[in-house]
């Protein structure tokens, strides 16, 4: 659609690219051309800790079916979560 | 010993061969911007095209496209409008300036100026200047044309967001609908695209063509049937050969008539 529409969403926590672990503190998700993955269209997520470089970055470019079905998979594995370990999917909020 | 057959077979070959790097150009106040250049081999002289990316950036494609343009005699230019948002590889840099709104319009107005200043400081220039955008690039050429004297030859390929009919489309990075100033519309336009796409949708073409017709510009579109979004990309499901080559068909014939010096 080459449209700068993008969700953000504050999140907390890791995640490994080329240069190892790093902090995450954002995710940008747009459904839009992707840059690599050989789709016209794709659910892509870019998790970035906003203040590093463009290259702190680990990016994933899905189909949209795939996508549906990985936050199906996201949701329900929060919900057995919550089930064995008694945890709340929430363990603290950005900023807090 | 020369061997005259093998001579004879040389002399047939009809050499050709171009040259693609990256140079530097002055874009938006003078700011310095990289851009992926390709052009001929040879005296010239050459008219120039100056390549508009599309929204994912200043990728591999976009960089076929520019080598294209050369193959077929234009010396081709296609900066890097999301430079400011590295340093970093362009996938990297993309997402960065995605997530910070994209890019303005005066800003990629003032580095498709420098790119034009570029291609015809040039020696081997034939003084004309040709453009041609893809997605958000097919938007930009539009308001080029309508922005920027100096243009020969534009081709706007499903440039999205031309007309706006989502005010949340606006905003203050890019504030107008192209559309709406196609009254300054100074070059000819060259229109490609599908009518399966969903941006620009057939009826937003008919419209915009309808503007054109209206103010009594200059303009060709050619819509094709089976074919939606971006359907030259070659790496994607997207690509559609019969349209694409016949569209590309329709580009050169354009730009020939309208790039080449008149004896």
């Amino acid at each position: 659609m080459c449209t700068y529409i993008v969700e953000k969403a504050e999140i907390v926590g890791s995640a490994k690219g080329p240069k190892g672990w790093m902090k995450v503190d954002t995710a940008n998700v747009y459904y839009d051309h992707p840059y690599h993955a050989p789709l016209d269209h794709a659910l892509n997520i870019d998790f970035v800790n906003a203040g590093g470089g463009a290259g702190d970055r680990v990016a994933v470019e899905l189909s949209a079916d795939s996508a549906r079905a990985l936050v199906s998979k996201i949701l329900a594995a929060l919900e057995s979560g919550d089930a064995e370990h008694g945890v709340t999917a929430v363990v603290s909020e950005p900023g807090r | 010993m020369t061997n005259p057959a093998s001579n004879a077979a040389v002399s047939a070959v009809s050499y050709e061969g171009m040259i693609a790097e990256t140079v530097m150009i002055r874009g938006q106040n003078g700011d310095p911007v990289e851009a992926y250049y390709a052009r001929p081999l040879g005296a010239g002289p050459f008219p120039g095209v100056v390549v508009i990316h599309h929204a994912p950036g200043w990728d591999e494609w976009c960089k076929e496209v520019t080598r294209k343009l050369a193959y077929h005699g234009y010396a081709a230019i296609d900066a890097n409008l999301y430079f400011r948002g590295g340093p970093g590889s362009p996938d990297d840099v993309a997402a960065r300036v995605r997530a910070a709104g994209g890019v303005g319009d005066d800003q990629v107005m003032g580095d498709l100026a420098g790119s034009m200043e570029f291609l015809r400081m040039q020696p081997y220039s034939n003084g004309k200047i040709g453009m041609i955008g893809f997605c958000s690039g097919g938007r930009h050429t539009y308001l080029a044309a309508c922005r920027l004297p100096g243009i020969d030859a534009a081709v706007d390929c499903w440039g999205g967001n031309v007309i706006v009919d989502d005010p949340k489309q606006l905003s203050e990075l890019r504030p107008v609908a192209p559309v709406d100033l196609t009254e300054n519309l100074t070059a000819p336009l060259l229109g490609i695209f599908g009518n399966d796409d969903r941006n620009p949708t057939p009826d937003q073409v008919n419209r915009t063509e309808e503007v054109l017709k209206k103010l009594g510009k200059r303009y060709e579109f050619h819509r094709y049937d089976g074919a939606g979004h971006g359907f030259f990309a070659t790496d994607r499901p997207a690509y559609r050969p019969e349209q694409a080559v016949d569209a590309w068909g329709k580009v050169f014939a354009f730009f020939e008539q309208n790039l080449a010096v008149q004896a």
